[in-house]
């Protein structure tokens, strides 16, 4: 009997979106179909990966399922190995689900060039484009996920850049340039400074066919803690970068303001998940002693991203920007979540990573369909929005009430948890960060209070071109599609902040495992 | 008294050089007796069977050497083991996908001068245009160069290291000059690179006769033997090799010996740059390496920080002057400068493990090279009359290839991330292997330097990807594309058809590759 068990999932989510991907782009009958056509992949792809995740066993959550294991190239020590543990699945189930999300967003976000604003043909060349970046990114981001092998995670976590460098650079907004160059060199010098580290850790297995297995890597530098150190900054700083922590976080809110929605929202939804996801994945198994030793100063930075982030989100004008600056701050809790060292400061990090992947989801899109309605991004050009377009500015409040952790919605568990497991260790860093709680609320609701609340202004009511007068031309409210995409999102706002047992069933003795090293070492 | 005896000849293991020697002679002849429409047919014919003949003898000796082993030929002059003929295969590679760029008549004229000898601008020069001459000398003097390639890695003694060398590079300078537009920039560089080159080779001249005062012998083993043996006589020794590796930095492009290098990729015909960047490359940085191995053992405590500090310099400072230029030719060249540093990061291991790791390196580096070379031929300016001129060179002329171009400018794209050493492409296994052989013996210091090199050197191979991609193409008055592609005859489609399946091989499956270079991990000696 073929048993869910034996079908390579991993593989075949990874592969299907890629080949599809491909084929959309060359067979140019396709292209005219392409939005639908990779919809219907991606949905393929999500209803995989959740017929893949009952087939998980939730008794052996931190145990490695779902493997596929064959030599690629010996000589290297390097073998294609995938499978999931229980926070490995979580984060392919956020990537699985996101993808459809931000396609049907980005429906009509793919303009014709501006150089033939008219031709129909490189329209659709263009949004076949645009499907088929989205589609590898996503075979991509599976595989970084589900990677058992440091080489192959190596190069997803570089394979990565290039899709998303492209979304940035040809969709996104008039410094769409300057900011996809900033973000790739700022993933490349990462990205760079770890093959370093990655390098010095083959040497150590060189021969090996298959010394660059995850699972024949563990606590590699045993007996060289100075080597061990060093190696382990490289790693550390190509994470940092892609979370982003403060100082290495220049490049988000640049590159989050000129993407479209749909990009920034894989892109900090997901993508820069990669980084906490590796630190929990792969920094504290190779490099155990190192981590421990590390800790406390990490803390530090990770509270400093807590507080700066949250501040520099109040001073932020435009909405993008800000929306990025929050997750600075976010991605700030999740670190020090990783590194507190306990259990449950780790399985809040965990359930965090979730939570910030929907909610900011939520976050970049709304505040996606009001640019397309007002074009602009700044907040300073709208006012009371919330009388011209009630469902957009109610679903905003929404998204923006998880972001801030409100009981009941998605941001309060994993929030409270983190706090309350650093406190247990760091008192003082637990205090700290609850400074970064009243800092969220004042970003979200002072943005708020900015865009959608006061008189309805002329700005919004736009002013008619030839005569120079204030015309009654009202924004219209989300459209069916866009209400129907933020369905799914919002019940899983409320679904993680209400009964969020199934994830803590899923992720708990993932964490116990993982907090287990740092607590021992 | 000593009584000459000549050396045995095995004309067998010879085949592969005496193939493509045998067809540049033949190639001089036919210059003589065929007549004009039918030469460069045949030559190209000729010269790309020659390579691929030779090709298959390499293959022939190859498992023959794994059989038998490595053997001395003509008297020690050559060395016949498993890296030489792998340096010989990976040459031939790369001059194949050269040489086919060579023939092509892209956009219906060739990349050479109709008559070399035609002042620039003279009205011979534009006599000779209309009656359609051809310079088909190019064929017999790109074997010759490729001979000099081939014999050069393989050299046992200093005294055919350096007629090796010559034969590499005297055909070389006149293919350089020999460019069909900017023919005086054309000239100079070739000149210039005369020059200069005849300075380097006179170092090495001295280094030679150096060595020899110091040893009594030419042959490379015996030198070595001489170096624990001798004493007293440092001064020679020291003196003479450093000449040696001034001459060998010099044909690689290492700082402070590159001057020569972007002027002369500039200035050359841009399907020999392509050539040459890779062969000479390749040749110049497996002889070095063999002469450090075999050598540079005993004297690593002379020669080391020197060659770290050049190796630091070559790095950053190709790879800063790569960052501010705006040619795309001279980019490149600085980048080939930039690369050259990291390939000194393999000698400078002095770990076996390296040897096929600078192998797979270089393989790679050439097929990057040659291929986006072939694309620079084929991507012309439109003057203002709308005619076809030469290349067109500045980066912003490449805008918007991408929309145009779609092919060109992913296979360029291609090419550049494999020479900027980004994952999936084989220059990032070439990267990974050399850095690791390096840090294998000891030089991590030097890893984390060309780490940083390789970071900023994304930015400019970077910069070309955004023109092509992320920028409107340019329009000029009247409504045309400034910036044209023009046709191939086909054989540089092949050319860069070549480079691409090799680079994402390389990149995505390098295990059988990898295997068949790791054994040659023993130079003979």
């Amino acid at each position: 009997m073929f048993g869910l068990d034996d079908f390579p999932w991993l593989t075949a989510m990874i592969a299907v979106p890629v080949v599809a991907a491909v084929v959309i782009w060359l067979v140019k009958p396709l292209r005219r179909i392409a939005r639908p056509l990779g919809l219907v992949v991606s949905l393929v792809v999500l209803g995989a990966a959740v017929v893949m995740a009952t087939g998980f066993d939730l008794g052996a959550a931190d145990q490695v399922q779902f493997s596929t294991t064959a030599s690629w190239i010996a000589a290297l020590g390097v073998s294609y190995d995938v499978g999931v543990n229980g926070l490995g699945l979580a984060m392919v189930l956020l990537a699985a689900f996101l993808v459809p999300v931000v396609l049907v967003a980005a429906w009509r976000e793919v303009r014709a060039p501006e150089s033939a604003p008219d031709d129909a043909v490189a329209l659709v060349n263009r949004q076949a484009g645009f499907v088929a970046l989205v589609l590898i990114l996503l075979g991509l981001m599976v595989l970084v996920f589900a990677a058992r092998d440091l080489f192959l995670f190596y190069l997803a976590f570089e394979a990565m850049l290039f899709p998303v460098y492209f979304l940035i650079g040809i969709f996104g907004g008039p410094q769409r340039r300057a900011a996809s160059i900033k973000f790739l060199i700022y993933s490349l010098t990462g990205g760079l400074i770890m093959l370093a580290g990655l390098i010095v850790v083959f040497t150590q297995t060189w021969g090996d066919p298959q010394g660059m297995r995850l699972d024949n890597l563990t606590d590699v530098f045993a007996g060289n803690p100075t080597t061990q150190f060093w190696v382990f900054l490289t790693f550390f700083i190509a994470f940092a970068i892609k979370a982003p922590m403060v100082p290495v976080h220049t490049w988000l809110p640049d590159a989050a303001a000129q993407a479209t929605p749909g990009t920034s929202t894989l892109l900090v939804g997901v993508l820069d998940k990669v980084g906490t996801f590796a630190m929990i994945g792969i920094l504290l198994p190779l490099f155990p002693g190192a981590s421990a030793q590390a800790a406390p100063v990490i803390m530090v930075l990770a509270v400093i991203s807590i507080i700066y982030g949250g501040l520099l989100a109040i001073g932020q004008n435009d909405l993008m920007r800000m929306i990025a600056f929050t997750s600075v701050s976010h991605f700030g809790f999740i670190v020090l979540g990783i590194f507190a060292g306990t259990q449950t400061a780790m399985v809040g990090s965990m359930i965090y990573m979730l939570a910030h992947g929907v909610t900011t989801a939520a976050l970049f899109l709304i505040a996606g369909f009001l640019i397309q309605r007002g074009h602009s991004a700044d907040m300073r050009s709208y006012s009371g929005m919330q009388r011209v377009t009630p469902v957009l500015a109610g679903t905003f409040l929404f998204a923006g009430l998880s972001a801030l952790a409100l009981p009941g919605l998605s941001g309060f568990v994993p929030e409270y948890l983190v706090l309350l497991g650093s406190y247990e260790v760091h008192p003082a860093w637990g205090v700290a960060a609850v400074i970064g709680v009243v800092l969220s609320a004042l970003y979200i609701l002072m943005a708020y209070q900015r865009v959608f609340t006061g008189p309805v202004t002329g700005q919004v009511e736009g002013v008619a071109e030839p005569e120079g007068l204030p015309v009654r031309r009202t924004l219209p409210d989300l459209v069916v599609r866009e209400k129907a995409l933020l369905v799914p999102v919002g019940l899983a706002i409320v679904f993680l902040g209400v009964y969020p047992a199934p994830v803590l069933d899923l992720l708990s003795s993932v964490a116990d495992s993982f907090a287990a090293i740092l607590g021992s070492a | 008294m000593n009584t000459f005896v000549p050396p045995v000849v095995q004309w067998g293991a010879l085949t592969p050089v005496l193939i493509v020697f045998g067809a540049a002679v033949v190639g001089v002849l036919l210059e003589a007796f065929l007549p004009l429409r039918v030469r460069r047919g045949v030559q190209t014919v000729l010269a790309i069977g020659a390579l691929g003949a030779s090709l298959v003898a390499v293959g022939w000796r190859w498992s023959v050497v794994q059989d038998s082993g490595a053997s001395e030929l003509v008297g020690g002059a050559v060395i016949e083991d498993l890296p030489a003929l792998a340096t010989q295969m990976v040459i031939l590679l790369c001059s194949l996908v050269g040489v086919l760029v060579i023939a092509d008549k892209a956009g219906g004229e060739e990349a050479f001068a109709a008559r070399a000898s035609a002042a620039p601008g003279s009205r011979y020069e534009a006599m000779t245009r209309e009656k359609g001459l051809v310079q088909t000398e190019v064929f017999p003097l790109t074997l010759f160069a490729v001979v000099g390639m081939l014999v050069f890695p393989t050299s046992g003694t200093l005294l055919t290291l350096f007629i090796a060398l010559e034969v590499l590079s005297l055909p070389l300078y006149l293919l350089t000059g020999l460019a069909r537009r900017r023919r005086l920039l054309s000239q100079e560089a070739a000149l210039k690179y005369f020059l200069l080159g005849a300075f380097a080779t006179g170092f090495v001249l001295m280094g030679i006769a150096l060595l020899y005062g110091y040893s009594g012998s030419l042959r490379l083993d015996e030198l070595a033997a001489a170096v624990p043996a001798t004493a007293g006589m440092d001064g020679l020794l020291l003196a003479g090799m450093a000449m040696l590796l001034v001459g060998l930095l010099f044909k690689i492009g290492a700082v402070p010996f590159h001057n020569w290098v972007p002027d002369v990729y500039q200035g050359a015909p841009t399907p020999v740059t392509g050539f040459m960047a890779a062969g000479t490359k390749i040749a110049a940085i497996m002889i070095m390496m063999r002469v450090v191995y075999v050598v540079v053992p005993g004297l690593a405590w002379d020669f080391g920080p020197m060659m770290w500090v050049i190796a630091i310099i070559t790095m950053v400072v190709g790879t800063v002057l790569a960052i501010v230029q705006s040619d795309v030719k001279r980019m490149l060249a600085f980048s080939s400068v930039a690369h050259a540093g990291f390939l000194l990061l393999g000698i400078i291991a002095l770990e076996a493990t390296a040897i096929g790791s600078m192998l797979f390196y270089l393989l790679a580096y050439g097929l990057a090279t040659v291929g986006a070379f072939a694309l620079v031929t084929l991507v012309r300016e439109r003057d203002v009359n709308g005619n076809v001129t030469g290349e067109a060179l500045s980066l912003s002329q490449w805008s918007g290839l991408g929309r145009t171009n779609p092919w060109l400018a992913g296979s360029m794209a291609l090419f550049l991330l494999s020479l900027a050493g980004i994952p999936l492409t084989g220059g990032f296994m070439g990267k990974f292997t050399v850095f690791a052989a390096a840090v294998q013996g000891g030089a991590w210091p030097l890893v984390v330097i060309a780490v940083l090199a390789s970071a900023a050197a994304a930015y400019f191979y970077v910069r070309l990807i955004v023109a092509m991609f992320f920028t409107e193409p340019r329009i000029d008055a009247a409504g045309r594309g400034s910036t044209v592609v023009v046709r191939s005859e086909g054989m540089t489609v092949v050319a860069v058809a070549v480079a691409v399946i090799g680079t994402v091989y390389l990149g995505v499956l390098p295990g059988p590759v990898l295997d068949l270079l790791d054994s040659a991990a023993m130079f003979l000696l």
